[in-house]
């Protein structure tokens, strides 16, 4: 059932942001960008959560998740140390996947060869 | 045969195939849920060994690393083409949209080219998804402080 959850809730995820590009234009940055601070926005008010609770990975792993991610960071932060946690929060829980992202980037270019990326 | 408008319309609409919006939501579905279902099985298999958190981001990390796999002989790009959003909004999309300019501008150089053009993306998304986790966490502790 997981599973289940995870293929729908994620798929509906991007099913969104597929009608937001097909009828705003907005380019792939500005949908990730927005896509990230909707999900701050969406786990400050209490509506994220259940989400994650109900699809596991299927909202977790598309990039409302990551807005999620800094939102839960920043409040733990600022219940363990007060109002620095807001500074310190948001990219403590986010770190794993900014780093690796970063990591394995400058290593594919390392490997890799300038190509025509279509 | 004498067709009004409307007759016209329905005929044309059951001969012709489906808009190209409802294709590319069709496919952004499907690929984009495989690519969260694949995420599902490997944060399971996580859980065995790690607490929520932990085998959370180490989610992350595997789909970012398999996504940086695909990127280099350019399979994500060719997924990417018909997948749309369903590629991009995931992490994956992320790792992408890292890992891509980092090995195309490698020709200007390791700093100008690779270091800075790696943020193309990722800049912007980090710097509104940090500044709005900031604004949140301000909110967060005045409403601690009020109630």
């Amino acid at each position: 059932m997981n599973y289940v959850w995870a293929f729908v809730v994620g798929g509906a995820i991007c099913v969104v942001g597929q009608l937001l590009i097909d009828y705003t234009k907005l380019s792939p940055a500005r949908v990730l960008t927005g896509y990230v601070v909707a999900g701050v926005i969406l786990s400050a008010v209490g509506l994220y959560k259940p989400l994650v609770d109900l699809a596991g990975a299927g909202a977790s792993v598309p990039l409302l998740g990551f807005g999620h991610l800094l939102a839960q960071g920043v409040q733990n932060a600022v219940d363990s140390c007060g109002l620095p946690g807001a500074f310190t929060g948001g990219l403590t829980a986010a770190s794993g996947g900014i780093a690796a992202s970063l990591i394995f980037g400058v290593l594919a270019a390392a490997v890799g060869k300038s190509r025509d990326q279509n | 045969m004498k067709l009004d408008p409307r007759r016209y319309d329905e005929m044309i609409g059951r001969a012709s195939p489906p808009s190209p919006v409802v294709r590319d939501c069709a496919w952004a579905f499907c690929v984009g849920g495989a690519i969260c279902t694949l995420g599902e099985g490997l944060r399971q298999l996580f859980l065995i060994w790690y607490d929520k958190t932990l085998a959370g981001t180490l989610t992350s990390i595997a789909l970012i690393f398999l996504a940086a796999l695909c990127t280099l002989p350019g399979w994500y790009q060719k997924l990417a083409a018909k997948a749309g959003a369903g590629t991009l909004v995931p992490i994956t999309g992320f790792a992408n949209s890292v890992v891509s300019p980092a090995i195309e501008f490698k020709a200007e150089g390791w700093i100008t080219g690779v270091g800075a053009k790696i943020f193309g993306i990722a800049g912007p998304v980090i710097a509104y998804g940090t500044l709005a986790s900031f604004v949140w966490g301000v909110l967060y502790w005045l409403l601690g402080k009020v109630g």
